[in-house]
């Protein structure tokens, strides 16, 4: 499924989208971000509370699909601004990582 | 690609909240260079963890990536404190970072693990008071 198709069925808000047709082939959540760049895996949604600017770095190096964030956090602008140039998606969730996670699990 | 390529970055210790400049510089370099997707990933989060541990804890440094035909060479090299024991720093956890650093998502001690991980090979060469001399090479064939 794209990130495109997740916005589109999950109960998700786009935050930015800068590359809607990236296919999601997995899912892993974690805040500490060397645990996300030593685990997680290229194409990943990331589901995390950690909304500050290093959080773009992390998604485009370890190359995830997107970034979703959990809990109704929502990046500052200025880091939303930077996601959109650098190319990484970043979701808006209002519950936890539990069931976003969940909501994940019954798409892809 | 017959000759060697050579990027060489300065990282600025005053603002990590702009840290990892350098990587994601590396990471267009190398695509545009037709370097694999798998390796690009690997060799970007490597060097990324290096060059946060310069402005977290060695107050910024500089890098080196060269690019032969055979391999990808990243060269770190600071002035900071220096490691005390690197054996212990390399060990999943271990980590000295402040409150402050903690709150922003490192600190987990994952960095020096991650970096060895994700390299096919990696030399640390450290002074206390002098600096950290951070070697990693990724082959290409
Ligand atoms: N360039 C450096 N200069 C001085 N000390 C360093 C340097 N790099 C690493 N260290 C020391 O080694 C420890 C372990 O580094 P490592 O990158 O594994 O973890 P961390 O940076 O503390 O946390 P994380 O990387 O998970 O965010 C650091 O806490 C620090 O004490
Ligand atoms: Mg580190």
């Amino acid at each position: 499924m794209t990130v495109r198709e997740l916005v589109e069925k999950a109960p998700f808000k786009a935050a930015v989208l800068p590359d809607p047709d990236r296919e999601i082939t997995g899912v892993y959540i974690g805040d500490l971000l060397s645990w996300v760049m030593g685990r997680a895996s290229g194409g990943d949604a990331w589901i995390t509370i950690m909304s500050n600017v290093n959080i773009v770095a992390v998604a485009s190096l370890a190359d995830t699909a997107c970034v979703i964030e959990a809990e109704g956090v929502t990046p500052d602008e200025e880091i939303l601004a930077t996601a959109s140039a650098k190319g990484v998606n970043i979701l808006l969730a209002e519950g936890g990582a539990y069931e976003t996670a969940i909501a994940l699990s019954k798409l892809l | 690609m017959s000759e060697a390529l050579t990027f060489h970055f300065d990282v600025d210790g005053a603002d990590f909240t702009s840290a990892g400049q350098a990587s994601v510089q590396v990471k267009k370099n190398l695509r545009l260079l037709g370097i694999s997707p798998d390796i690009i990933r690997r060799v970007s989060i490597a060097m990324y963890e290096g060059e946060i541990n310069m402005v977290i804890h060695a107050g910024g440094g500089e890098a080196d990536v060269t690019v032969t035909e055979e391999e990808i060479v990243i060269s770190l090299r600071d002035h900071g404190p220096g490691i005390k024991d690197i054996d212990q720093a390399m060990q999943e956890g271990f980590s000295t970072a402040s409150d402050r650093i903690r709150t922003l998502g490192f600190g987990a001690g994952m960095g020096l693990p991650n970096m060895k991980r994700y390299t096919d090979h990696m030399e640390i060469r450290s002074e206390l008071g002098k600096g950290t001399d951070i070697t990693m090479r990724v082959n290409l064939k």
